[in-house]
This record gives structure tokens, sequence and C-alpha cells, in this order.
């Protein structure tokens, strides 16, 4: 499973040869540090543990982590779980070029937040007429059964929307540009600008 | 818009056209392809008006064929675009020029500046 860590720099289009215009979101990849790497043996599962972005003040122990792989203290760390696509040495620099053009990625970050939302926007609930004498127009409306005499677990309400982490599969990569570190990937990606961003490459697509 | 981005904008934006506004009667070489074999097709008009910016900047044409008022809106940057001609510059007061539509013969004409 290969991937690389990176923040989400924003929109724009892009013109294909055809003519056709690609939607595409801009993403900063790396350059990130492979800081740890997790065997089965030792850890009980597998995976490549990346920093991207130094941290200004870093704990100790952040930094002492840091100082196996012989870099500073990063701010965003993530594992890319799942059985290694080659040899990774810990302190070794992962930049753009893991992923070409073409390639289909996954992309974790998280969502934009949206404060407290009601049940219309949160849950895509109906409205209820807002004029007519309607008395219903955005509430929850009936939380079932009275026989139950209790809400059920699940019950659709207002409430804290966003800020969840969110992944959206298979996005194409446009293009990437490893001199100005740039990934290029088809569509939108959770968050806002400036956000951080996991990219992996696509789990329900045969990696070519 | 974080200057990367603008840099990904900025260097597909097609500079070899000539300057043009609404108001301007252009000749729009376009790229058609038919099956196989690509040929060129010619849109003449007058802009009627230009919206968006850097790589999302688009144009509108208006002409009159047979009688009937045709509109086709391109994106400025697209590689489908051959060339461009600049026929004409027109005197216009205003930046979209929907009143043109409303006119026809005479009154749809526009003052050229020399």
């Amino acid at each position: 499973m290969k991937g690389i860590l990176g923040r989400k720099l924003g929109m724009t289009q892009v013109f294909l040869e055809s003519g056709n215009v690609v939607p595409v979101t801009v993403i900063e990849a790396g350059p990130c540090v492979v800081l740890q790497v997790k065997t089965p043996s030792v850890d009980g599962y597998s995976s490549v543990q990346l920093g991207f972005a130094d941290q200004k003040r870093p704990t100790k122990p952040e930094a002492g982590h840091a100082a196996k792989a012989n870099t500073v203290a990063k701010r965003y760390v993530r594992e890319i779980r799942g059985s290694l696509d080659r040899d990774y040495q810990v302190g070794e620099e992962i930049v753009a070029s893991v992923f070409e053009d073409g390639e289909y990625v996954d992309v974790v970050g998280v969502s934009k937040g949206k404060g407290t939302a009601g049940p219309v926007k949160r849950h895509n609930q109906s409205r209820g007429p807002m004029a007519h004498g309607s008395k219903y127009h955005r509430g929850v409306g009936s939380l079932g059964s009275i026989d139950a005499n209790r809400v059920f677990k699940g019950q659709t309400m207002a409430g804290r929307m966003g800020h969840e982490r969110v992944t959206v599969q298979n996005l194409q990569v446009v293009k990437v540009d490893v001199e100005k570190n740039l990934i290029l990937v088809k569509g939108a990606v959770p968050g806002p600008k400036n956000s951080f961003v996991t990219l992996r490459a696509a789990i329900k697509k045969e990696s070519k | 818009m974080h200057p990367l981005v603008r840099e990904v904008s900025i260097q597909q934006l097609r500079t070899d056209f000539p300057k043009f506004r609404p108001g301007d009667t252009i000749k729009v070489h376009v790229k058609v392809r038919e099956g196989s074999r690509e040929r060129i097709q010619v849109f003449e008009g007058v802009v009627i008006k230009r919206r968006g910016t850097l790589v999302s900047e688009t144009f509108t044409v208006r002409k009159i064929s047979y009688g009937v008022g045709v509109e086709r809106t391109f994106p400025k940057n697209t590689p489908k675009i051959d060339k461009i001609e600049l026929l004409r510059r027109g005197k216009v007061r205003r930046a979209k020029l929907y009143y043109l539509r409303s006119l026809r013969g005479k009154a749809a004409r526009i003052k050229e500046i020399r």
C-alpha cells in the first residue's frame, strides 16, 4: 500500500488534450518522512508511518520519536496501513512521484465544520410547507412511536455537523508535478483549504 | 487563491490570441473532430460577454445565421480553438451586451472604433 501526506491548496481546472475540462484539487504532497515502519512480528500489523510539515514546538516524546528518523517532529503524522509494496527505510523521504498520472487514489481529510445544523441540512430530511398555515417548517418531526416510551438510538436530530474524518474513494490523479511537490486530483477533496489530507492508492481499484 | 494553485492555472493560459472585448467582431477558428479526421470550423460574430478569470474564463460570440440568432460560448483557454482573428473593434458602453438579443437588423449594429 503506498501513500503520501499533503495539504489541500485549492481547486482549479485543467484542459486535457482532447479539449475536455477537468476540475482538479491541487494538493501539496510531501515531501514526507518515514517515521516508523510497523511489521506484523513487532506491532501485529504492517504499515508505514509518515510525517508531514514541521512542528514548531514539539513535545519531548514527539521530538524523540522523530529523532529516530533523523528529522524534526512533524505536525501531521499518519500511517498508511496495509502490506508494504516495497522496503521502506526509517528516515526515508517520500515525494510526490509515488503516484503517476492516471492512477487512482483515496483521499482522507477532515471535512469542513458546519457547527450546529438542523435535520434538514444534516440528515437531508424534507422540510414542511413554509406558509399556508403550516406550523411545521424545518423541525425534526416525529421521534417515533409513542408506545416505545423512549427515543430509539440513531434518531436523526439537529446537532454538530461536519469536522469529521471523510474518505473520498477512487479519485483520478490528473497530473503530478514532482519539482513543486504537487498532485492534481480530479474532483473535490474533503476539508477546507490548507487542511491536511492523506492520499493512498485506491483500495477498490487494482493497482497497476 | 493559493499562489501554487494560481500557477497551475496560469500555466494553461493561452496568450496567442489578440486582445478583444465585448462589442468586438471576431472570427473563432474551432477544431472540430469528425470521426478520425479534424477540420477547422469558423464562427464569426460579435463578442457579447466575457466572464471568469484565469483558466476558467469564457466568452460568448453572437451571430445571425439564416435569420436566427446563434450564440456560442467558448472556454478562452481551450486547446480546441485554433486561432482567433479580430475583425472589428466596437464602441460599446457595457460589459455584457445582452441588449443585442432584442435588437435585429440595422439596430443591432455596433459603432466601430477606428
